[in-house]
């Protein structure tokens, strides 16, 4: 089966015609017209939509093992085929953790299984993320998952020499350690960004230094060690002109922002609608637009969901008892449109850039995030930039409904998803037989 | 007035018609039978998920004098510690025919859930949620400070006539002094006293302080005497738990002694007080710590009284929220059933 792609923009440049078969970009521009009419052809009508390597998430959590209730790796890995991913990382914070090559090679089957996008797991950075002694990352990295990149995420691995002995260790198979940027002592009890909203409201403040710091001890570390880096969910504005600094001079280490510190502020903790409760905090829209300001320029070189389900009961509660975190992979791709590209700050380019390109290559990820050219891997996404729709949560692919942006109108609607040439979304809708073509 | 959750509720004319309504409540509470049939038929529970035998008392005090039938209940094991949820046991007090319910709760913003995630229909008084609010207790103590003081601070005579019904508390000067950070009291307060017209001044060590108080309407100082050399008006000393001692970091100050040299209340500093300030607690006391035995019996501390006005302001909360009184510049709230409820 091939697909003919009609009309199509690449990144949001002039409309051509891309040929997906066999799994690869057999043809682009008039040689792929040709094969219009071909015996076992479809054709997709893309006028008007752009086309981009199929997304990359680097931090997801698929709850699968344990918590299936949440999410499993099949609703999981649905929700991101919908939300325009190819490839997901799914995070070690799972019941039992990633932290073994058994765990993380059932995870990257299961993700096979369920054909929707490929998984990537995530191993973690310390035995059962306790912080205390590094887990076998020799192992995971050696395993059939290939595990590249290490994260406690949920906690931030504060041990200082742990840290640094796990920049070092993962030097051996180009690895990277994705760091959870969270001073414990300074955020136990933590509730929310501490700020004038947390003194009004009475929730216990997380003040943005408890980021920051670690931010700058890692940048140090790995400078030191000559590692690799990555920041999870950047949220302060001290924590990106860290990073800028970093950058300056030379040293390596990437960060990512999520959706939801692109946009949504501390003021909505004084709803106490847990829905808001998140982890990093929502912090001030001076952060917010620090953040913006930091993706624009480079600093923060991707955008990664943190896609975090939580069950109703977890939600539906008082502040203090709720989860944290927020539900993200069928929303970010329209929250990055609205925030970046549709105020100019951004071109499509620079979203398969910060959503594709540059995720994939943190994850040492080989056939993702390539280049719209003949003889690449057929990871595509179409996005209809013109339409727009109303996040309603109960119609979600997500196991959960924890969405912050429920109700919200927003732009920009994924209508086809290849992976491997072959459709996970037509039509804005699931296509069914990708399951079992796996 | 169909919830009371925070201070913030209140614009000045409904905060005004609730301390002039506990004046009235007040006034009957001398006579030699005390209870009025105003709520009779409506049921009030006491959802406490902390101990709190005083609030409780007083609201329960209140609302049996107002003849309502009152359920106590005491939710030790919330959510939090894994019992039964607040939305279960919201929705089965009210499957028991709860007309309000007045929650205690360690969780800042339970009640407001309460109140707004349609988990119940019930009207709902805050009394006391975390660090957040306990707006009754603000009532109280602007009840009270306006009995004893008319605006520009001059002590009124004898406390049974002009009680400043009608007014509020413009130009009068109040130090609050403790635990800033923690206290539900003083946010309240600042809200509710700065609203009134009063002068808040806030004291405390500056880790008992909390970031963001700059927004507040009041002012913030670290130096008691200081404060107290300028001559305020009334006094509130705040409750100091002695756990904050031993909380991470070393705790938020170095020892008792300490806390009691700078930040307590004793005969001394007592003394250099205007001839006219009262001195206020909200209680329990640290007798010793916070406050002084000297300065807790002195005769300008009116901290017993505040618990009688307790009950003269929770009565006139519940009296406004469950008969379906319009209030203030606010929207006449409760339905149509209450204000028959009301006629009876």
């Amino acid at each position: 089966m091939s697909y003919l792609l009609r009309g199509v923009s690449p990144l949001g440049g002039a409309p051509t015609d891309l040929l997906l078969a066999k799994g690869v970009i057999v043809a682009v521009g008039a040689e792929a017209t040709a094969a219009a009419g071909e015996r076992g052809v479809t054709v997709v009508d893309g006028s008007g939509l752009v086309a981009l390597p199929g997304l990359v998430d680097l931090h997801t959590h698929l709850r699968e093992p344990g918590r299936e209730d949440a999410e499993t790796i099949e609703s999981g890995t649905l929700a991101a085929a919908l939300g325009g991913f190819t490839a997901v990382h799914a995070m070690a914070n799972t019941t039992p953790v990633a932290d073994t090559a058994g765990v993380v090679e059932q995870v990257w089957r299961l993700g096979r299984a369920a054909g929707w996008a490929d998984v990537f797991p995530v191993g973690a950075v310390s035995v059962s993320l306790a912080g205390e002694q590094l887990a076998e990352l020799g192992a995971m990295a050696s395993s059939a998952a290939r595990v590249r990149v290490f994260s406690d995420d949920g906690r931030c691995v504060h041990d200082p020499v742990l840290m640094r002995r796990a920049l070092e260790y993962v030097k051996a198979f180009d690895g990277v350690v994705a760091q959870h940027a969270q001073e414990p002592r300074l955020t136990a009890g933590a509730q929310m960004h501490e700020g004038i909203v947390s003194a009004e409201v009475g929730l216990q403040g997380w003040p943005a230094v408890a980021e920051e710091a670690i931010i700058a001890r890692d940048v140090l570390l790995v400078a030191h060690v000559r590692s690799r880096l990555h920041v999870q969910h950047v949220s302060t504005a001290g924590g990106v002109e860290i990073i800028r600094w970093a950058k300056s001079r030379g040293i390596n280490v990437t960060a990512e922002a999520t959706p939801h510190h692109l946009l949504l502020t501390d003021e909505l903790a004084r709803t106490y609608d847990p829905v808001y409760k998140v982890n990093p905090p929502l912090r001030t829209q001076e952060d917010v637009d620090a953040v913006r300001d930091g993706l624009a320029d480079g600093t923060i070189d991707i955008v990664a969901t943190d896609h975090a389900p939580h069950p109703r009961e977890d939600k539906d509660c008082e502040w203090a008892a709720a989860a944290f975190g927020m539900t993200g992979l069928e929303t970010a791709l329209s929250i990055v449109q609205q925030v970046m590209v549709d105020t100019g700050r951004m071109t499509w380019a620079d979203v398969a850039r910060v959503l594709s390109v540059t995720p994939a290559r943190i994850g040492r990820l080989e056939q993702h995030g390539r280049p719209l050219a003949v003889g690449e891997p057929a990871n595509v996404t179409l996005v209809d930039g013109a339409a727009r729709w109303t996040v309603d949560p109960d119609r979600l692919a997500t196991g959960s409904r924890n969405t912050p942006f429920g109700g919200r109108e927003l732009p920009g609607r994924v209508v086809a998803t290849f992976l491997r040439g072959k459709p996970t979304v037509l039509g804005g809708a699931p296509a069914r037989e990708a399951g079992m073509h796996a | 007035m169909r919830h009371l959750l925070s201070a913030a509720d209140l614009d000045r004319p409904t905060a005004i018609q609730v301390l002039d309504t506990a004046a009235q409540m007040a006034a009957t509470q001398a006579r030699e039978i005390k209870k009025l049939p105003t709520l009779r038929g409506k049921t009030v529970v006491n959802l406490f998920f902390e101990d709190s035998t005083r609030t409780r008392i007083s609201f329960e005090t209140a609302a049996k004098r107002l003849s309502a039938d009152v359920i106590n209940f005491a939710a030790k094991g919330s959510s939090v510690s894994k019992g039964e949820s607040l939305k279960d046991t919201a929705q089965t007090l009210q499957a028991m025919g709860a007309d309000a319910v007045v929650i205690r709760h360690p969780a800042s913003g339970a009640p407001h859930s309460l109140a707004y995630c349609g988990w119940v229909d019930t009207s709902v008084i805050n009394a006391g949620d975390g660090t957040h609010q306990h707006p009754t207790q603000a009532l109280l103590d602007a009840f009270t400070i306006r009995r004893h003081l008319s605006p520009g601070g001059v002590r009124r005579v004898g406390a049974d006539g002009d009680q400043g019904v009608g007014g509020g508390l413009d130009g009068l000067r109040v130090a609050i002094i403790g635990d800033i950070l923690h206290s539900r009291v003083a946010r309240s307060n600042v809200q509710l006293l700065s609203m009134l017209g009063a002068e808040v001044t806030l004291v405390g060590p500056p880790t008992l302080v909390p970031i963001g108080v700059e927004a507040w309407p009041c002012r913030t100082s670290y130096d008691l005497d200081g404060v107290l050399a300028t001559g305020p008006d009334a006094v509130m000393m705040l409750r100091v738990q002695r756990e904050r001692m031993g909380a991470g970091g070393g705790g938020f100050f170095p020892s008792p002694a300490e806390y009691m040299h700078f930040y307590g209340l004793d005969a001394r500093r007592i003394a250099r007080l205007p001839e006219h300030s009262i001195v206020m607690h909200p209680g329990p006391m640290n007798r010793g710590l916070e406050i002084s035995a000297d300065a807790a019996d002195s005769p300008r501390s009116v901290i017993v009284e505040q618990v009688a006005n307790g009950v003269a302001v929770r009565m006139a909360v519940l009296y406004l929220v469950l008969a379906g009184v319009p209030t203030g510049g606010a929207v006449p709230a409760a339905g149509s059933a209450d204000a028959k409820g009301a006629a009876r």
